[in-house]
This record gives structure tokens, C-alpha cells and sequence, in this order.
């Protein structure tokens, strides 16, 4: 059988056997709203399901049902016996209908006309547009006296339900596997029935078993309490070195870790389960409304525990109908909107900061706030001064009010206001949040954040102004302890923590002041503890004033009275007793100012506003090598590392050889007074050009950092480019180009193939290191190289009246930048002409773009020395030569 | 404790009158108070309490009561009085509401007591508003005036409170 229509029947088995006692409780008291809401979600979940799978005899059946509960619903008909009795008739029908599907995986033939006839006699005061429905001209089934059918479903489960481990079971058999004896039985009974029915899976149902929710949940509340008994008990024995305990104490740590996953395994499920039936109601009912919609899904692996699962499905499944349904205008409409021809909607699913977002979004014309204000006004929701008063985000809201519906007909799909209200009570009830975006003529946008309510997690404790605090580590990228004589340095721009890490800026928060327990601020002074944290795709550093350990925590929901601190995801108790709060890194990035850290993001990540800070990160090789100071060279530069024992170092030609890669590599020690007869072996730094190979032999390789380069001290010997701190340390910039050309003397001008004609080339470049670099890579290629230090200096050589056959420009400058200066070369009548290559330490598709609008022929990496000098000649050759 | 008498205890309006409630008491600002015995889950000493930054005013902070997180509640600023003057070292009444433990800080904590139900009285129509939300009645004692508290009332309005905030 279909897994969609097995899942039906176990859903609406459900259903049907609560409203039995719904309704019972609704004679009793005919005017209570609530009873009546509830009844009537179930028939309208039940008809929109058989919609979907097509079923007509039960859509219409639940359809004509559909109608008596609406009017019941809105007063325009009393709950009187007859009204009830007709609802009961109606849903044994439904229920000998639906065992008839369970047993053969089809419809019964049949009519329900009478019983349609009754429905609509008594809602008939509302015209419907499907008054015609009954129809039916089959004959009548003979399913009457198949009595003895299998029971559907569970009988009245319990508020949890049951959780299905696997396949959906045939039967309801709780807590025991199916016997076979029965599962033989029961294809002879299908065949006798209906013998063109596929049999049924029923092999598969004896691998699982139906287990309660309830006993899972105990099974991991106790698994939790175990946990932390565990923890507790290891950090009492971290100071015993030798124990007669520790062995066991290990035993037990890893069996409580086999066991916590092993449980959290039974609970979590991927999303995609609960998105398998959406692409073919997608595809259905985009054929029904003759409207073009694709489903895209995103992050269908996500897991979240099956209980949350099962609570948000059916919202899922509602929303995404409804975007179908109001959402993509016709191809025609879209057509015209200037859109692509087949709307989009797209469902999205992440892990972020111990919660899982869902996001919906479609792009659409959009939610019509017009039309929402007006159905406001029409079903008496609010007053028409209420309305004018709300913004217009607020007025949106009001879709998640009960009773609210846009959809002006009436539809199988939607329109009958048990939407969005049922969708916010469903996921409000596990703790979530729903939240809206609609931009008109762009779309509408919904997310669902969901808490993980019950989990073990691992988390960062730290602590602020003297209390301990929990940090998802899922949402922790690194530590890092900044001071002012490290490489992480705080910087202020006004009175703005920033924390320069490697090639970002970040955006910094200090959780002791946020969380209002100290006046202390980020100091740029003071060694401090970052946590680096993760936001989506935001991040920034959370400024702590001690870091512990990490520990695995129980995530226990926030007592409703603190519901609403935002910077709180949940509480803990810690293996000391200790209770903790768990920071959430979303709602701590809230608090600091979503706008600040989340917006500009990427602006302060490429460009930072002092210009020179993010620009110009190098990757550098730090070695040792003879006496003094140690030493660094470009990495970017470097082939490979080998070590080479010193006895395969030979002398010849006055020179050092090795034989590398079946052909003789020139070697030469960064300082003179190597001694070739020590036998150790030594580390190698190989350059590579092509065919040729050449190494330079140095004593130790230490790291490679990376760092902005911008070198302190201008080199004067011969070989040093200059002096730069790495590390703290004063460190050697090697002139790599001096020692590659005293190896091989051509290696430069080789890797051009055409000797360029004395070309005249601009570099500008605010780093002196590339312009020590690229000088002499340039000379050696052939090119009379001039070179500035900034854009303004290069405009000042326009003014002068020099000429240039192509400009070489850094992007990130101190003053004008390369994109301003390509657009004032490109203006002006002297340079027009002069084609321009960009140059700069990042290479991104955006700021290729962006170069390329502002003036630029090419772009190029900027240590990317091969990729430079042959852009330089087919630049050069496609613009003629000297012009 | 004797549970016996506390069953006939409903959380409506209208009570059984007729059947004997027992309290457990205490003093708050020189008030005594009572509240039902069915509802008290534990009588503490004087605990740890964890704070918790940012959080109302009334809220003291967490304490771990045998591997539950209960809410430390002052109950002087439930209402409006002066704030507890050592909240760490106060005694208090842990009571239960929609399934979270609530610990609520009372000066001092006094017997179990049983008032014979003739000497009830509705809450005095002339309290004042936080008060009277929270009060279920009055028994009309020897020594003092035994006001009684709907905890869970009291709890709503604090939780509403907190939510506003």
C-alpha cells in the first residue's frame, strides 16, 4: 500500500476515534467554541488529506460533513440532537469506508448519496459551489458483513500518542511484535476481498514495534539524570591520578555515552519524513489551481526529535498548501511581474543555536495587506481605529488569528479560516515561535523556530560577572584570547568593540554588561576571553571573563516567567548542582542590535572601515635559519616542504646540487655558513617553475601564520625585504625573488613566453612587500615598471603627463580605492585607454563583478605570480602592444 | 501531614466549606499566610540560589531541588512589598504550577494548620489589587488574621506580569 494512504489511514483512525468523544461533549455543551473549532479541524484535516490522495467517496462524504460543522461553527446552525446524530451516521460511514481502504488499499464503490443529500439539507441556508457532489453510480459494496475487520487504529490514544519505530505497523499492537500466525492470515483474507490489491508489507511490520512516547520520554529523562550522575561522579575524580574506581568509572563513561545516543537515535528523524508528502501535493495541486509551482527543500537530513516532528508536520503541510494556494500568481500575472514563469517555493530547515529553523518562503506577489485588513473589519476581529493603529508587520499578524481567511471562494484547499491559527497553536504548544515577512510583489516568507525542549548537548561553560553561564558548542566556532600585544587585538571605532581576527572583523559583545551583572566594558587592554560565535552565517565574539570546560548538559525548558528573555535558550544543572542558564547565541546577537551584527555582515568582513586592516592578509612561512632573528617567506610562493639529509647535498659548478624528481635542483642556504657535514636532515623549502625546481635549505620550520603584511622595517641587505612582527616576534621577510634568481638567473624572465617589448607598467599597491615583490618579478619579465604607493600618487603621474601601456592596482587602498581610481582613469582622455588589471588578496565573484563595471579589463590574485604575468602579456597583445 | 483533609480542596471559586482545610503557614512582612497543603510540594531551608541576569524583579533566581530547576519567587514583591532583604538565606514554600516548581520566599515559616471552616470569610472587598487577586479568603483566628493564597492565581498574574515587562 501507498506509505502516504497507510499513513492516512493511521492519522484519521485517530481522528475519527477522538471525535467520537468530541462530539459526545459537544451535545453536552452545545455553545462551547472550542469543541466545535477542534471537531471541525478534524474533518477539515480528513477532507484536505483525501483531497490530496484521491479519495473521492471520502472527500465528498467530509466535505458535505465539512459544511454542517462550518455553519455550526459560525451560529448559523444550533447543535441539536438530530445535527449530532447526522455527524455520527457521517463518521461511521467515514470509518467503514476507511476499512475497507485499509484492507484492499482502494475505495469501496459505493454512494453516500443519501447520506450527502441529509448534510446538505441541513446546511443548505449557504449555497456551496460543490452542491453537487452527489453524484455516486456505483454499486453498492457488499463490505457490510466483513465485520470482523481489523481494529483501526489505536483505541482513544493517549495525548502523546505512539510513536511508530519504522513502517507504519498494519496493526495496532503496542509494546509486542506482530504474530505471524496473524500476518499469514491476513493477504488470503485481501485476496478473498479484492484480488487485484497489491498485497500488503506486512514482513517488515514484524521487524518493528510500536513503543509508547511516554516510556521513550522516561527512558530519557532517566538517561539524562544518568548523564549527569556520570559527570558528576568524573569530575570528582579528575584529581584521583590512580583509583581503584578509575577503570570502572571509564566503563561506565562510555556506556552512558552509547546509551545517550543510542536513545536520542530513537527520537531523532530527519525533516525530509516529514516532508515526503509535500513535493506531490505541490505538484497536485499546482495542476489543480493551473498554476506552475516548484518545491525546492533545503536541509531535508536536519534531525529533530520525532515528537516535535510529528507536532509540526501537519502545520508544514498547511503552510505549504496554502502557499501553493494563495501564494504563485497565475504564469500570466508572473509573466508580467517580470518573474520567471514557475513560482518558487522553498523550504528550508537548519540547526541555529540549539533551535531548528524552518523557513517557507514563496516569491509571490505577497500577502495583500488591503484585503487582510478588510476580512479584519469584515469578521469583526478588531475595529477599524485598532486597525489604522497597528503597524503595518502588526496588521499582518491578524492571518494567525482564528477565523481569518483571504482566500475569497471557498476552496477544497483553503479558505475556510482553520488555517494559520491552527499552525501557531500547534507549534506555540511545543515552545516554538512563527514569525512572518511579506514584502508585496516579492514574496512572503514564514519561520518557524522550534527550541529543542528535551536534549543532551554539549556546551561551553564561561563565566560573567561571577556567574557561569552555557554556551551551545554547536554555536561556538573557537576561542580566542585577545591582548594587546597579540595578533588578536581589540580596536574601537567609536566606542564599538571590534576584534581583528585573521582576515574578519568582528563585531564584539561583552556578556558580563549585556547580562547586566558588571559596568565593565570591552577594554582594548585587558587580556580578555572571546567566544567566537555563530549566528546563521553571522558571527561575532562573545566577551567572557573566564572560560571552563566543556560539559554535556541536559537542556531543561526556562520556567514560563522567563519565557521571554530572548538571550536564554534554556537552563541546565551543571555535574556540581549548580544551575545554569544556556545563552542563546540568536537571541544574544538580538540583544546586541540584529541590525549591527547581522546586517552589514559582510561590509565590515571585506571591507573594514580603516581601509587597511582586512586587506592585504598573507600566508607566511615562518622559519629558522642560522643565527639571529627567524624568518619568514611568502607561502603562497612555496611548492612544497621536503627534508633532504645533508649527505645527498652535493656540491658541483661552485654550486649546491640535489637530485629532485630524476633531474639536479640548485639548493642554497638562506645563510652562508651552512654546515654541509652535520648529518642531520634538513628542511627544504622548494619553489617550483614548471620544469624547474629550486631549494632553499634552512634549519627549522616553525608555523605558517597568517597575518596582514605590512613590513615595519625596510630591508637592507641583500635577500631581506624587510622586518615584520610575527607572532610577536621580529621576524625576516626573505626577498624570495633574490635568492630564486641567484639560483636560476632566468627564473623570472622564462615564465613569460613572448620577451615583451620594454612595455611601461603602473603598480599601484599600498603594501610595500608587493610592490618589493612585484618590481622585480615585473623588471625580470621584461616590463619598465613604475610603481605608487597610492591612487593618489598615480593620478598625480597623469597630471604630470606619463605614460603607461597598463596599470596594475591594489582594490583595498588607504584614500581612494582601485575602484574609484579605475573609474577616474577610465573618465579621463589621457588613461581612457589604458587597460587596467586588478589586483587584490581575495578573489570573489562579487568584486569581480564590481571591478569590472568600474573599469577594470582583468583581475587577478595578488600572489598568484604566474596568473599575473601571463594576464599582463594577453593584455597586452589584445590591446596591440605599445600603444 | 494529614492529606486527608486537604482533598476536599477545589481550585475554583466556590469551595466546599463545609470540610475543613489544612494550610501551611508562614509570615510575610508580619502577615500570616496560608496556603493549601495539597499544593505545597516541599518546605525549604535556606538554599542556594542561582540568579538569573535580567529576569523581573521578582524573580530571585534557580535552585536545584533534586535534579529539578525550581523558580525562587519573592513573595513580598508578588506583593508589592518591600523586596526580601536576604534572599539567600530566606526560607521558603515550593509549590507546583502547569507542571514547573516555583520556590516562594516567605520571613518565616509557621505550623500546618487546620481553621475550622465557620470562621472563613471571602477576601475583603476593601483590599488592595495585589492582593486581592491573590487571596482566596481570610479565617478569622485567635492570635492573628490567616489571609490564604491561590498560589497558582498568584503565579499567573506574576507570570503575566513578567511577560509585560
Amino acid at each position: 500500500m501507498d506509505d502516504l494512504v497507510s499513513e492516512f489511514i493511521t492519522e484519521t483512525a485517530e481522528g475519527l476515534s477522538a471525535l467520537d468523544v468530541e462530539l459526545v461533549t459537544l451535545e453536552q455543551n452545545p455553545s462551547d467554541p472550542a469543541i466545535l473549532g477542534g471537531i471541525f479541524r478534524i474533518i477539515h484535516t480528513i477532507k484536505g488529506t483525501c483531497g490530496f490522495l484521491g479519495l473521492p467517496r471520502l472527500e465528498r462524504l467530509s466535505h458535505a460533513a465539512e459544511n454542517v460543522l462550518c455553519d455550526l461553527r459560525d451560529g448559523d446552525l444550533q447543535v441539536t440532537p438530530e445535527a449530532v446524530t447526522l455527524i455520527f451516521n457521517t463518521l461511521d460511514q467515514l470509518k467503514t469506508i476507511i476499512s475497507v481502504l485499509e484492507e484492499t488499499g482502494l475505495e469501496p464503490g459505493g454512494d453516500d448519496a443519501g447520506l450527502i443529500a441529509e448534510l446538505n439539507a441541513m446546511a443548505a441556508p449557504i449555497a456551496r459551489e460543490d452542491a453537487s457532489f452527489a453524484d455516486g453510480s456505483f454499486a453498492d459494496a457488499s463490505f457490510d458483513d466483513d465485520g470482523d475487520m481489523i481494529d483501526l487504529g489505536p483505541p482513544a490514544a493517549d495525548d502523546d500518542g505512539m510513536i511508530d519505530l519504522g513502517l507504519p505497523a498494519v496493526d495496532d499492537i503496542p509494546l509486542e511484535t506482530m504474530p505471524l500466525a496473524a500476518v499469514a492470515d491476513t493477504p488470503e483474507l485481501v485476496a478473498d476481498t479484492a484480488p487485484n490489491a497489491p498485497p500488503r508489507e506486512i514482513a517488515a511490520a514484524a521487524q518493528n514495534i510500536r513503543v509508547s512516547v511516554n516510556l521513550l520520554e522516561n527512558l530519557m529523562t532517566m538517561v539524562s539524570e544518568l548523564v549527569l550522575t556520570r559527570n558528576q561522579l568524573m569530575q570528582t575524580m579528575r584529581n584521583e591520578q590512580s583509583s581503584a574506581f578509575t577503570r570502572p568509572l571509564q566503563r561506565l563513561n562510555h556506556i552512558t555515552s552509547e546509551l545517550q545516543e543510542g536513545v536520542m537515535k530513537t527520537r531523532m528523524q530527519p525533516i525530509g519524513n516529514a516532508w515526503n508528502k509535500l513535493p506531490r501535493i505541490v505538484r497536485d495541486l499546482s495542476q489543480d489551481l493551473g498554476k506552475q509551482v516548484d518545491l525546492e527543500m533545503i536541509g531535508a537530513e536536519t534531525e529533530l526529535d520525532r515528537q516535535v516532528l510529528e507536532i509540526i508536520k501537519d502545520p508544514l503541510t498547511h503552510m505549504v498548501r496554502n502557499s501553493c494556494d494563495h501564494g504563485p500568481e497565475s504564469s500570466a500575472e508572473r509573466l508580467a511581474a517580470g518573474k520567471p514563469e514557475t513560482g518558487q517555493i522553498t523550504l528550508q530547515a537548519a540547526h541555529e543555536g540549539g533551535h531548528i529553523v524552518i523557513t517557507i518562503s514563496d516569491d509571490d506577489k505577497g500577502l495583500d495587506l488591503e484585503r487582510i485588513k478588510s476580512n479584519v473589519l469584515e469578521k469583526g476581529l478588531a475595529s477599524s481605529a485598532e486597525i489604522d493603529a497597528l503597524s503595518d508587520q502588526e496588521s499582518l499578524q491578524f492571518i494567525f488569528k482564528p477565523g481569518f481567511s483571504t482566500a475569497s471562494t471557498v476552496t477544497n484547499v483553503s479558505g475556510r479560516g482553520a488555517g494559520m491559527d491552527v499552525v501557531r497553536t500547534n507549534i506555540e504548544r511545543i515552545g516554538g515561535a512563527i514569525s512572518l515577512q511579506s514584502t508585496a510583489g516579492l514574496g512572503t516568507s514564514f519561520s518557524i523556530k522550534i527550541p529543542l525542549t528535551l536534549a543532551i548537548v554539549a556546551a561551553l561553560i564561561v563565566e560573567a560577572g561571577d556567574q557561569r553561564f552555557a554556551i551551545p558548542q554547536i554555536s561556538v566556532l573557537e576561542l580566542v584570547r585577545a591582548s594587546a600585544s597579540s595578533d588578536h587585538r581589540i580596536e574601537h571605532i567609536d566606542h564599538t568593540p571590534l576584534l581583528r581576527l585573521r582576515d574578519r572583523l568582528l563585531p564584539l559583545l561583552h556578556l558580563g554588561n549585556m547580562l547586566e551583572l558588571s559596568d565593565e566594558t570591552v577594554s582594548s587592554d585587558a587580556d580578555s576571553f572571546i567566544v567566537v560565535a555563530q549566528v546563521g552565517n553571522h558571527t561575532f565574539g562573545i566577551v567572557v571573563d573566564e572560560v571552563f570546560d566543556i560539559e554535556e548538559i541536559v537542556v531543561k525548558p526556562v520556567a514560563p516567567l522567563l519565557r521571554n528573555l530572548a538571550v536564554f535558550s534554556g537552563n541546565t544543572i551543571l555535574g556540581d548542582g549548580s544551575v545554569v542558564m544556556i545563552l542563546d547565541p540568536n537571541g544574544l546577537a538580538e540583544k546586541v542590535g540584529a541590525a549591527r551584527v547581522s546586517q552589514n555582515n559582510s561590509a565590515t568582513d571585506r571591507r573594514a572601515p580603516e581601509g587597511k586592516s582586512a586587506a592585504d592578509m598573507v600566508s607566511l612561512l615562518v622559519f629558522n635559519a642560522g643565527h639571529g632573528v627567524r624568518k619568514a617567506a611568502p607561502f603562497s610562493l612555496v611548492a612544497r616542504l621536503e627534508e633532504m639529509a645533508t649527505g645527498d647535498i652535493e656540491i658541483a659548478d661552485g654550486r649546491l646540487l640535489a637530485q629532485y624528481r630524476d633531474s639536479l635542483m640548485p639548493l642554497m642556504p638562506v645563510y652562508p655558513e651552512l654546515d654541509l657535514h652535520a648529518h642531520t636532515p634538513r628542511p627544504i623549502i622548494l619553489f617550483n617553475d614548471g620544469p624547474r625546481w629550486a631549494g632553499l635549505i634552512v634549519d627549522e620550520i616553525i608555523d605558517i601564520v597568517e597575518q596582514p603584511l605590512i613590513a615595519e622595517i625596510k630591508g637592507e641587505m641583500p635577500g631581506v625585504m624587510g622586518a615584520i612582527i610575527v607572532d610577536g616576534q621580529s621576524t625576516e621577510l626573505i626577498d624570495t625573488a633574490y635568492y630564486l634568481t641567484r639560483l636560476h638567473s632566468d627564473w623570472f624572465a622564462a615564465s613569460t613566453k613572448t620577451a615583451p617589448s620594454n612595455n611601461a607598467i603602473l603598480v599601484i599597491d599600498d603594501s610595500p612587500f608587493f610592490r618589493h615583490l612585484l618590481n622585480p618579478l615585473l623588471k625580470q619579465a621584461g616590463y619598465a615598471v613604475t610603481s605608487v604607493e597610492s591612487a593618489e600618487r598615480a593620478l598625480d603621474l597623469k597630471a604630470s603627463g606619463a605614460a603607461f601601456d597598463l596599470i596594475v592596482s591594489d582594490i583595498e587602498m588607504p584614500g581612494m580605492d582601485g575602484f574609484t581610481f579605475a573609474e577616474t582613469v577610465k573618465s579621463s582622455p589621457e588613461w581612457g585607454h589604458i587597460p587596467l588589471i586588478a589586483l587584490s588578496g581575495k578573489q570573489n565573484v562579487g568584486r569581480l563583478e564590481q571591478g569590472r563595471i568600474s573599469g577594470f579589463t582583468n583581475y587577478v590574485g595578488k600572489t598568484d605570480r604566474e596568473g599575473l604575468l601571463a594576464t599582463l602579456s594577453s593584455t597586452l597583445e589584445s590591446a596591440g602592444g605599445r600603444i | 501531614m494529614n492529606q486527608g483533609l486537604a482533598n476536599s480542596y477545589e481550585s475554583g471559586n466556590e469551595r466546599v466549606h463545609s470540610i475543613q482545610q489544612s494550610f501551611v503557614t508562614a509570615s510575610i512582612a508580619g502577615q500570616r499566610i496560608g496556603i493549601p497543603i495539597a499544593e505545597v510540594q516541599d518546605v525549604l531551608n535556606k538554599q542556594k540560589i542561582h540568579k538569573i541576569p535580567l529576569s523581573p524583579p521578582a524573580i530571585v533566581g534557580a535552585l536545584n531541588l533534586r535534579g529539578r530547576i525550581v523558580t525562587a519567587l519573592d513573595l513580598r514583591l508578588c506583593l508589592n512589598l518591600e523586596p526580601c532583604a536576604v534572599p539567600e538565606s530566606a526560607m521558603s514554600i515550593v509549590v507546583e504550577d502547569k507542571n514547573e516548581l516555583y520556590s516562594l520566599l516567605v520571613d518565616e515559616i509557621g505550623d500546618v494548620e487546620t481553621p475550622p471552616s465557620h470562621l472563613y470569610e471571602r477576601p475583603p472587598a476593601t483590599l488592595g489589587p495585589a492582593w486581592r487577586t491573590v487571596c482566596s479568603g481570610v479565617y478569622r483566628m485567635d492570635e492573628a488574621l490567616l489571609l490564604t493564597l491561590d498560589s497558582a492565581k498568584m503565579l499567573e498574574t506574576t507570570v503575566e506580569g513578567a511577560v509585560i515587562q
